[in-house]
């Protein structure tokens, strides 16, 4: 097991060392010199030089490269141009909104795909099970910011029962600013659960055909019993792994809805960094992100050797 | 006598929800390819009088901010919409096959090539897609472009674990005795075996690409505001939501319905093609 982790931690490694790079010189091909980005219009051609000589643009792209890199493993992702920070720091204050968001959204995923899945497998071919497939083909195929617009609409404006938009006045409670996040969280839960209930569905009906199923009908045990103890304990690794995959996959849909509800989170930074043209941000967010997900990757195939002691062999 | 293409179509099309799938699909390329004899209107047309009108006789589905006609927008938007989707499933099915064979048949070619998909397919789609479109500048082919780096590697995957089981088959051994060439082996004996995943991850591919196309363009990081997209309809509809919710509702529903098609149809195609998920999924 150990020389597993330690094999999985180098191969973790290699990946963020190519996501860096790739970022790194993805980000020389944009057009535009930084430096004058930064300036602005007015900035003479002297004053250009002399800020590209502070950052170093003046030198060959490989020594920018590997001084990038030496400052990037120490955990210095460089300086915004717009913001007048670092961006550890703007990503910092921008995490608490897309930490929540993404941890109710993975709730109300999971509270609506495992039922569903479970319902779907144990009446599978019944109206039930038809029901249930046809709403979660129809939820993956929604685009994220249109529901969010819908829901805005119907939830928000007409009936008032939401936030529209925006995470609350700067001097907000914790309450009011998580107010703020139920039509969100909704939203990216609702469109995310369809691979949860997939998952739950498929793993389900593997298991309730097994002979140990079969054995504790036969003993009697009431199918509830049968439902949740027996089969649902066995099918819950790959319904995990997916929950795990699907929080992955979350981060991304944060971005299309903090933009959609106005959420100061990180996702909102990007794409404004995006529009603005402020790579150091760009880059910093893709590795923060990649990083995350390599490390929810990780954590899972943890949590499966856990929950499954078959793998630990 | 039935061909075996026309067998395979009755067996896809027996089931009823497949048939309506493609059935919606054909509507939609149809409309995408004679919009101009389809669309009531000219797309582009500004009657500034008739703006935010609701659906009517006159305007099926309203008119937007500027008088334009939504239905007509809605099926030129399938142009746009719908060939960025196929330039993307096309590109990243071609580089994704070259890529995935080497990958599988290769073996030493295997774990670096490997190791930069899972570096690819480390960043979530859209932020992937946003950056790329960043650097190139926004325009119709660089958002293909984008699109395409962002499916390749899953291409890669599915035809490179195909590869690998394909690569260890008698006929390959036999067809490697009797003296073919490599490249003879890599396209005629492994990758006509691993058409039927490539296939369906194909229709997977185009839901997602028109998905994230409509994602990007409502970003402001999709093609230029001047081509008529559904997901840029909705973005610059959005602040007129609340006084006229068709500008916003119907690109929606045309998204759904177009995504939701293909992926019944590659269900459909998947279940037919590869018995052994017929039971599971």
């Amino acid at each position: 097991m150990w020389f597993s982790l330690a094999r999985r931690l180098g191969s973790l490694l290699i990946v963020m060392f190519l996501v860096a790079t790739m970022v790194f010189f993805l980000t020389r091909l944009a057009p535009g010199d930084p430096a004058a980005i930064m300036l602005g219009d007015q900035a003479t051609p002297a004053d250009v030089e002399r800020l590209r000589a502070v950052y170093g643009l003046d030198k060959p792209v490989l020594v920018q490269y590997v001084l990038w890199l030496k400052e990037v493993v120490q955990g210095n992702l460089g300086q915004s141009i717009f913001l007048q920070r670092p961006v550890t720091t703007a990503l910092a204050e921008r995490v608490e909104p897309t930490f929540f968001l993404t941890l109710f959204s993975i709730v109300i995923a999971t509270l609506i795909g495992v039922p569903a899945g479970i319902a779907s497998a144990v009446w599978r071919g019944r109206a039930v099970d038809q029901v249930v497939s046809a709403l979660a083909m129809l939820a993956a195929n929604i685009p994220s910011f249109w529901l969010g617009l819908i829901f805005i609409q119907f939830f928000a404006v007409r009936l008032g029962l939401f936030p529209v938009a925006g995470y609350g006045d700067p001097g907000a409670s914790l309450a009011e600013r998580l107010a703020h996040l139920v039509l969100p969280a909704a939203v990216l839960g609702i469109v995310n659960s369809a691979l949860i209930t997939r998952f739950t569905r498929a793993s389900m009906l593997d298991v309730l055909g097994d002979d140990y199923v079969r054995t504790a009908r036969s003993k009697g045990v009431p199918e509830t019993g049968i439902v949740l103890r027996h089969a649902f304990r066995n099918a819950l690794v790959p319904i995990v792994t997916v929950i795990g995959l699907t929080i992955a996959l979350l981060v991304g849909g944060a971005i299309v809805t903090e933009t959609v509800f106005g959420l100061p989170g990180i996702g909102n930074l990007v794409v404004s960094a995006v529009l603005r043209r402020d790579y150091p941000v760009i880059q910093g967010a893709l590795i923060a992100v990649a990083a995350l997900y390599v490390l929810i990757n990780l954590a899972v195939d943890l949590i499966y050797t856990l929950v499954d002691p078959r793998v630990r062999a | 006598m039935a061909s075996p293409t026309v067998a395979f179509l009755n067996r896809l099309f027996r089931r009823k929800l497949v048939l309506a799938a493609a059935c919606v699909l054909l509507a939609f390329v149809l409309a995408a390819l004679f919009a101009p004899w389809v669309a009531p209107y000219d797309p582009g047309a500004l009657r500034v009088i008739r703006r935010l009108k609701p659906p009517s006789e006159l305007n099926w589905l309203g008119t937007d901010e500027f008088g334009r006609d939504v239905l007509s927008r809605i099926i030129y938007g399938a142009r746009a919409s719908l060939g960025i989707g196929a330039a993307v499933v096309a590109i990243s099915i071609a580089a994704g096959s070259a890529i995935g064979l080497t990958a599988g048949y290769f073996r030493r070619l295997d774990p670096p090539i490997m190791r930069m998909v899972d570096a690819v397919m480390a960043l979530p789609d859209i932020l992937l897609a946003i950056f790329l479109v960043a650097i190139l500048g926004s325009s119709i082919f660089n958002v293909v472009f984008a699109l395409a780096i962002v499916y390749t590697p899953r291409v890669v995957r599915v035809v490179r674990a195909s590869a690998l089981v394909v690569r260890e088959q008698q006929f390959v051994e036999a067809a490697r005795a009797i003296g073919a060439s490599t490249p003879r082996i890599l396209f005629r004996h492994i990758l006509m075996n691993v058409t039927s995943p490539v296939l369906v991850q194909a229709t997977f591919i185009f839901a997602y690409a028109v998905l994230a196309e409509a994602g990007l363009s409502f970003l402001g990081a999709g093609v230029p505001p001047e081509v008529p997209t559904w997901g840029e309809m909705i973005a610059s509809a959005q602040q007129y939501a609340d006084q006229a919710f068709w500008v916003v509702l119907f690109p929606g529903l045309a998204i759904v319905l177009a995504a939701l098609s293909l992926q019944v149809v590659g269900d459909g195609l998947r279940d037919q093609l590869d018995p052994r998920l017929r039971k599971a999924l």
